[in-house]
């Protein structure tokens, strides 16, 4: 797996989002674009152990998608890797469609219900727990918003994971600065985000969210690296990445692209 | 009723738990920071399969979800109102909504229910968790009245893989029940005193309050049923309409709020399903304000009308 070979198929999954936002424009297109390299990382990286033959796979790794709204790109992502048949996505928006404007756990391959922001991070703690517990060597991964760091619930399970030394905690934040209706710093400015994390016992790093060049080493080094405690990537990300027209937008996150959007976006490479 | 000797549910319940898990790996016991003597023994013993939350009580329904994810049979401690209500959404999300999708055998053990902790004032009373529990699908919904059923509840938590919320008292209570395997779990509710003139149906610490109204009441001439109710979610219909219908009146008691939902609402749906018009319908419990007096349990009772003597004498009222 190499860098370039990531890139393509970040671009054709960033691509698919954009698509299927356009049949489906009551998903949140721009939160779920900017985690579209961390996940292509993941799952085309080598990185989540995962078989897509038994989503139940007792060694595999889990992966938590906390911000549930911004998990679009997953439904390109695993019918790629062959969680369902891909013609299933034709499904998407029409009468009792599996898919959901938020992606749940009736998605093969999805863990977790997570529309309701706060819960995913203190879940995934309570999965390494459980895993620590059974001798079990997976890892559990848990992708967070950073406006989803204004709930309280998130610190609590960090306060947990850090006295419970779960080194099998992979947490990435993606730090795209903007939550519902503006820019964070302007709602409610959490920074400076990694010396809190790090005050809560977390083993932080920072890489670029979009240079894959970047971005895959350090969520392989996420995964790898020892450590006696949980870890933490912030990739700093770009909320609406590869839409001009998001990008920068403190009001991106609400915004629906229009099929003429959608159309001129599918035939440019972005 | 027999003088048999009081114990607090929740070391019973502990007890019972700390014996499981010796043979049962599957086993977790969380904690919001809250103990009891019994606890300290599973600590001790089964470390891997014990942990404090803190008091943070959102996280461990988290947790716990997660533990149960990966196949554990959870067990989360905590005080009941904070149990039920500060982490409501938690349940409601991560036990509630995932209960269609996933097997959690999560059980929330909300101690204190009810006035129990009644000297701490109401930031502590639990007149609510009746209600909230009912609202939830998917969520078992159970209400013990004495340590022995408390007993039995354990391995109905071991063998009934959902969420469930357990409302224990917090104080020594006498034995109801003289042995743990007569009682008809099943059945949802258990008939402890049969009579004709009345119907009274009551949960909890109330169902001992029940008994004592009823021996006044018999003292008098009346003869009423007494029901103890405690499997809100899996009761048999059926069976508990057959024991009501022959009374000319029904009352329920609950140390809950009334006419929102609770116990009062369950039955009054049964009898309305049934086209039940006979005789009288009363609610007893605590009306709608939260209670600041001070004075303990007893007093409040009295001020409310839940004390024994109240209850029989709004009884031989109705049957006069």
């Amino acid at each position: 797996m190499n860098i370039e070979s990531l890139q393509h198929k970040a671009r054709e999954i960033r691509r698919e989002t954009i698509r299927i936002h356009g049949i489906f424009p009551e998903t949140r297109i721009a939160s779920s674009l900017s985690p579209v390299e961390i996940l292509v990382s993941l799952y085309y990286g080598g990185i989540l152990a995962f078989d897509p033959e038994r989503p139940d796979w007792e060694a595999r790794d889990r992966l938590i998608v906390s911000k549930g709204h911004g998990g679009i790109a997953l439904y390109p992502i695993l019918s790629d890797v062959g969680f369902f048949e891909p013609a299933l996505l034709n499904t998407i928006s029409q009468q009792n469609s599996m898919f959901g404007s938020i992606p749940d756990c009736a998605v093969p391959g999805i863990e977790t219900i997570n529309g309701s922001l706060g819960h995913g991070l203190g879940v995934a703690a309570g999965i390494a727990l459980g895993l620590k517990a059974k001798r079990n060597p997976a890892n559990v991964f848990v992708l967070v918003g950073d406006g989803e760091l204004y709930e309280g619930a998130v610190w609590e399970a960090m306060m947990f994971a850090a006295h419970q030394h779960l080194s099998n905690l992979c947490v990435i934040v993606d730090n795209n600065k903007i939550s519902m209706l503006d820019f964070c710093e302007n709602t409610l400015d959490h920074a400076p985000l990694g010396k809190k994390f790090d005050a809560f016992g977390l083993d932080v790093q920072s890489a670029d969210g979009h240079d894959l060049a970047q971005l895959y080493p350090a969520l392989r080094a996420l995964k790898q690296r020892p450590s006696s405690g949980p870890k933490l990537l912030i990739a700093q990300t770009v909320k609406g990445k590869g839409v001009p027209t998001l990008e920068g937008d403190p009001l991106c996150h609400v915004r629906s692209l229009s099929q003429e959007d959608v159309a001129k976006l599918l035939e440019e490479v972005v | 009723m027999s003088t048999m000797k009081t114990r607090a549910m929740r070391d019973v319940l502990i007890e019972r738990i700390y014996e499981r898990m010796h043979h049962d790996e599957q086993i977790y016991f969380l904690s919001a920071d809250f103990g009891s003597p019994a606890l300290d023994q599973v600590r001790e013993h089964f470390p891997d399969r014990f942990a404090s939350v803190g008091i943070a009580e959102q996280n461990l329904i988290n947790i716990a979800t997660g533990l149960a994810l990966e196949g554990f049979t959870v067990f989360a401690y905590a005080i009941a109102p904070f149990l039920s209500m500060r982490a409501y959404e938690q349940i409601r999300t991560n036990l509630s909504l995932h209960a269609p999708f996933k097997t959690l055998n999560v059980n929330l053990i909300g101690i204190g229910t009810g006035l129990s902790y009644d000297v701490s004032g109401p930031t502590h009373h639990c007149l609510e968790d009746i209600t909230l529990m009912r609202l939830l699908p998917g969520i078992e919904l159970f209400s013990p009245s004495d340590w022995r059923l408390t007993q039995r509840m354990v391995d109905v938590c071991l063998d009934m893989k959902t969420p469930k919320y357990l409302r224990l008292d917090s104080k020594p209570l006498p034995a109801i029940y003289e042995r743990e395997d007569e009682i008809a779990v099943e059945q949802g509710f258990s008939e402890l005193r049969h009579g004709d003139h009345a119907c009274l149906i009551s949960t909890g610490f109330m169902t001992h309050t029940a008994l004592k109204a009823a021996q006044i009441l018999a003292e008098h001439g009346i003869h009423i049923t007494v029901i103890d109710f405690f499997s809100f979610t899996s009761y048999n219909k059926d069976a508990l309409y057959a024991r009501i219908q022959p009374c000319p009146h029904v009352i329920t008691l609950e140390e809950a709020f009334i006419f929102c939902g609770g116990m009062d609402a369950l039955i009054a749906d049964l009898l309305l399903a049934q086209h039940h018009s006979d005789g009288q319908f009363l609610r007893l419990g605590i009306p709608d304000r939260h209670l600041f007096e001070g004075g303990g349990r007893e007093h409040l009772h009295r001020a409310h009308g839940l004390d024994a003597e109240s209850i029989s004498g709004r009884i031989k009222q109705l049957c006069s």
